[in-house]
């Protein structure tokens, strides 16, 4: 028995063998070799490097300076301003990690079942509108009601989404990337639609109608703080989450299609009906990601609301193993550093887009291990499981 | 296996009869009740066939009555739906062909009842449109007919389209400029290949990380340079038209054809060439053997990597290629997102185009004529958001890639990193 | 036979009932066992440990699931006891089934199936690529399951195997029966000639003197 437990503790489960260190070893390598590379990007386009990576610190953690006086303002005069522009820039992170955190998941899901879900952009985006929606149109109920009505809402609207491009590739194969790429691009135009009509709040700008106060999601901090509840929704829907997936017999059956779907056929388990449902539950994740961005942080939608979430979330779920708690670690990572490019690009003048640029690196270091091996002449790394390239038919 | 094989065609070939039939039929209904009804009697339909500024000779519009004929196109619809289910007709890309037209014919005459609508200008503009499609399908056929899946073509086309408009301002020389998008096109495409074939990598993985970095680097260069000096590095001009001699004065069919720029014509000359060269050169044939039966290719001696390498650069110039149209064959100058998502259009096509050079081009034409549709729909001001117009590309994509991609067959090793 | 492509005509009648519509989940509820042909894409999960791989079919039922929810300890006690049982040579059950030799997966597939209820055992070419003492290994299972009342229908293209094995013959060529013919009454040339599609009621179309001599 106690060998079992020796290797229990040391096989994280779906990470696939070897020890926790081993499995973070490449992501982090990964992410700091990105990061070299996005200093290079900053030394051509002419800036210092240390300013700017002096600046994204500061932008995603705060000035530690700052900390120490709100600090003493509080014990000294019990004013707490001084204290909670401290630990604005901290929190900030924490906000900007919330939807990378539903968004990640939502993609890790997908490639659990072998499935590319590209579309959590769109997904994000019309999750948002149908929250938003449920959020202004109706008044007069209780916020224990009108609340979750609201993120199911949003859940619904990402799930529907997703269930198309989902069926499309269980009934008739489909490709998912093509597919859910397109659904992004009429998401966007539907969304165009909506906010310059229907869904256009009283004004000039193409944005919706404020959220009642009902719907939104309670913040811990006063303003400016944006921390809210959203968080913690995003923490407990990642374990539920891994809890579905390792240990559910849903789960067992999501990952066994994703990992060999013909044995899985053999076996009696439904391609069909694992497919559906796991779009249709990424896409509810994906637009749980818009909601909580918009009831707990917007509170209205406008255009380019979405603006790369999507996208960065592929990265997320890779950098993650497609593991929920992985998925969650890297947001926070992402977050954090998204966070703090917007005040690298105020201070320094990088544009945040270099975030991009590092992502895409980050993805290709993780999906091309032995690239790693080769920089820092590390042994003995596997390449990833899931195989998401199956061509273009069934 | 061969008994039991044919009664399950049989079977399904059953069933799609059916369907093609009541699809026929109830998109004939549709015709008649959507269109049909809502066009007033005694308007007619101008279908202008002059297009201004063209050397064509001038012939005159041809003119319709409006209600007959979309009427006319329903009763079209329905009565081969009709034989469909009642005897079946022979080929069901006739059935698909039908049903496109008297869908179009009767859609167009519908929303230009009582007004002209130049369609000449259509056909050209279509042509046009189609060309950085037709650029992005042909990279993915060279590509995958050696069996390499290139996802990342719209990342290609982005930041070849920003190094073609930024050589071309800074030299004020357009072809420095094209030769720019060629080359960033082929070196990406080698990056593509490099991860795919030497390390492996995942090679969905990998053109989605291109199309990230691609579409990271080229706005961050955007915002960075591009807008503040847009006179020194983003104002480059347009490649002119060149009208060929004497083809041009071809009615309707000249202005679309032969009158247009370097880039186009280059697409054109592309076709026929990756034609020739898949199907009757020595090299072709071992393309496409890599691309089937890797294996015994690498038996005989053929060099797979070599081969895969060499197809994924050609596919990269060409994609660099497709890339240059959007800025200097068409406005001169880069804006962010600016290939809005037409090379995974490409990819649609190709896969319409069943893995051929003249079916990828053909499909393109079609999506080049959906895209040039909605702008012209927008100047008829047809009751139709244009935010709803501007999905349809998207939408037809969509739903040709779903009733294709079952019958389409790919490259045998398609997606499959060789081992040897 | 094994659900997997729909049937087009006739049905099949498993222990005196009539199957027509069917899934592979059905039919292996109904207690029948497949051994596929491909033993790594269609019979294992090679990525996942030896635990998950003894359950494959079975996972979703009591006692390995409650509801929806997976009883780990059931799994583990198990899997050991399928591997000790069956003489799985494997250092855990942890580790993934892609660390085994080909005749230990074939011994993990064999223990999954063999593990339930069964009328009907499918074995498609049960030992193709096994060393000698997995093939003997696999031979005895299913002799033992044959004497336990199973029905056994083995697919397979080596002769000596099927000789040793059946009881039964039937050979098939280009999708059709040629005939079925008992075990104990023809020979490897006798059953060549069949699967070379030649048929003794057509012998005076043979040409050689040798299928004569045979027939």
């Amino acid at each position: 028995m106690t060998d079992k437990n020796k290797l229990k503790s040391k096989t994280p489960e779906g990470i696939g063998g070897g020890s926790l260190r081993d499995a973070i070893r490449v992501p982090a390598l990964a992410v700091l070799t990105g990061l070299i590379i996005g200093a290079f990007a900053i030394i051509i386009s002419g800036a210092n490097v240390f300013t700017a990576y002096g600046a994204l610190f500061v932008g995603s953690f705060g000035d530690p300076v700052r900390f120490f006086t709100g600090f003493q303002q509080l014990f000294s005069t019990g004013e707490t301003a001084g204290l909670l522009k401290a630990i604005y820039p901290f929190t900030e992170s924490l906000v900007t990690a919330t939807p990378y955190i539903f968004a990640g998941l939502s993609v890790a899901l997908g490639f659990r079942c072998g499935l590319f879900n590209i579309g959590a952009e769109g997904q994000f985006f019309i999750g948002a509108l149908c929250s938003a929606f449920v959020g202004y149109s109706l008044i007069g109920l209780p916020a224990y009601i009108h609340l979750p009505l609201a993120l199911l809402g949003g859940a619904a609207g990402g799930a529907l989404w997703g269930i198309i491009p989902g069926y499309l590739k269980a009934k008739f194969g489909a490709h998912e990337v093509v597919n859910t790429i397109m659904m992004n691009w009429i998401a966007f135009k539907l969304s165009d639609w909506l906010l310059n009509g229907p869904m256009k709040a009283s004004g000039f700008r193409p944005v919706t109608p404020t959220v009642e106060l009902s719907a939104q999601l309670p913040r811990f901090f006063p303003d400016p703080i944006r921390l809210n509840w959203g968080l913690i929704l995003a923490f407990v829907v990642a374990y539920a989450l891994y809890w579905f997936l390792f240990k559910t017999t849903l789960g067992f059956e999501i990952r066994s299609v994703g990992a060999n779907p013909d044995a899985a056929k053999y076996a009696g388990m439904s391609i069909v009906k694992n497919l559906v449902l796991v779009m249709a539950m990424a896409g509810g994740l994906a637009g749980l990601a818009g909601s909580a961005q918009v009831l707990g942080v917007d509170h209205w939608v406008g255009q380019g609301f979405s603006a790369g979430y999507g996208f960065d979330a592929i990265a997320l779920a890779l950098l993650g193993k497609s593991h929920p708690f992985g998925v969650v670690l890297s947001a926070l990572l992402f977050g954090f550093l998204r966070s703090g490019a917007t005040r690298m690009q105020s201070m320094a003048g990088i544009p945040i887009d270099i975030i991009s640029i590092i992502q895409g690196m980050v993805i290709v270091f993780i999906a091309a291990p032995e690239i790693i091996r080769w920089l820092y002449r590390i042994k003995n790394i596997k390449a990833e499981e899931t195989v998401l390239t199956r061509g273009w038919g069934k | 296996m061969t008994t039991i094989n044919a009664t399950i065609n049989t079977a399904l070939a059953k069933r799609s009869q059916i369907t093609y039939g009541i699809v026929l039929i109830a998109v004939g209904l549709f015709i008649y009740l959507i269109f049909g009804l809502n066009t007033q009697a005694g308007l007619q339909t101008t279908y202008g066939t002059n297009l201004a500024g063209s050397q064509a000779l001038p012939i005159p519009d041809i003119v319709v009555p409006a209600q007959m004929t979309v009427m006319i196109m329903a009763g079209i619809a329905v009565f081969f739906g009709a034989l469909q289910l009642a005897r079946g007709v022979r080929s069901t890309g006739w059935l698909i062909g039908i049903l496109a037209a008297t869908f179009v014919i009767a859609f167009l005459t519908w929303a230009a009842q009582g007004k002209s609508f130049n369609l000449t200008g259509m056909l050209s503009s279509s042509f046009v449109r189609a060309t950085p499609i037709a650029l992005a399908a042909l990279c993915g056929v060279i590509s995958e007919r050696s069996a390499v899946i290139n996802i990342g073509i719209e990342g290609i086309m982005l930041m070849a389209a920003q190094a073609a408009v930024v050589a071309a301002t800074v030299t004020h020389n357009l072809y420095v400029g094209l030769f720019a998008a060629i080359l960033i096109g082929g070196l990406i495409a080698a990056l593509h290949a490099f991860l795919v074939i030497r390390f492996k990598v995942d090679q969905v993985v990998s053109g989605v990380a291109i199309n990230i970095f691609g579409a990271g680097f080229t706005a961050f260069m955007s915002s960075r340079f591009l807008q503040k000096s847009g006179d020194l590095l983003n104002n480059s001009g347009v490649f002119p038209t060149i009208s060929i001699p004497g083809l041009a004065k071809i009615p309707i069919l000249g202005p679309m054809l032969f009158e247009n720029n370097i880039i186009i014509y280059l697409m054109i000359l592309l076709v026929i060439a990756m034609h020739i060269m898949l199907f009757y050169t020595p090299w072709g044939l071992r393309t496409r053997a890599v691309g089937e039966h890797p294996k015994a290719a690498d038996t005989l001696g053929v060099n797979v990597y070599l081969m895969r390498y060499v197809n994924v650069i050609i596919g990269g110039i060409i994609a660099g290629l497709g890339g240059a149209y959007f800025t200097i064959g068409s406005v001169g100058r880069f804006d962010e997102q600016m290939t809005s998502g037409k090379g995974f259009i490409g990819l649609a096509a190709m896969i319409f185009g069943k893995w051929n050079p003249f079916g990828a081009f053909t499909s393109s034409l079609i999506f080049g004529f959906a895209d040039s549709l909605q702008v012209k729909l927008q100047i008829l001001r047809v009751p139709i958001p244009s935010e709803f117009l501007l999905m349809a590309p998207y939408i037809v994509t969509m739903v040709i890639l779903t009733g294709v991609v079952g019958r389409a067959i790919p490259p045998a090793a398609d997606g499959q990193p060789y081992e040897k | 036979m094994t659900g997997l492509l729909p049937i087009d005509v006739g049905q099949i009648q498993l222990v005196g009932e009539a199957i027509r519509h069917t899934s592979p989940r059905d039919i292996l509820e109904r207690g029948v066992a497949h051994i596929p042909e491909d033993r790594q894409r269609h019979g294992l999960l090679l990525s996942f440990p030896i635990h998950d791989n003894m359950m494959l079919c079975t996972y979703y039922q009591p006692p390995f699931a409650k509801g929806v929810s997976l009883q780990q300890k059931t799994i583990f006690d198990n899997a050991e006891a399928l591997v000790k049982q069956y003489d799985v040579r494997t250092p855990n059950i942890y580790v993934n089934a892609s660390t085994l030799s080909g005749g230990n997966q074939q011994k993990v597939i064999v223990a999954r199936e063999f593990s339930r209820p069964i009328h009907l055992l499918i074995a498609s070419q049960p030992t193709r690529g096994l060393d000698v003492g997995s093939i003997e290994y696999i031979h005895t299972q299913i002799i033992k399951k044959r004497n336990e009342g199973v029905g056994v229908l083995l697919v397979s293209s080596e002769l000596d195997e099927i000789l040793a094995l059946s009881d039964r013959i039937a050979v098939m060529y280009k999708g059709r029966i040629m005939d079925i013919v008992d075990a104990n009454k023809v020979n490897k040339e006798y059953l060549g000639l069949l699967m070379a599609g030649i048929h003794p009621s057509e012998t005076p179309k043979a040409k050689s003197s040798a299928a004569e001599k045979v027939f």
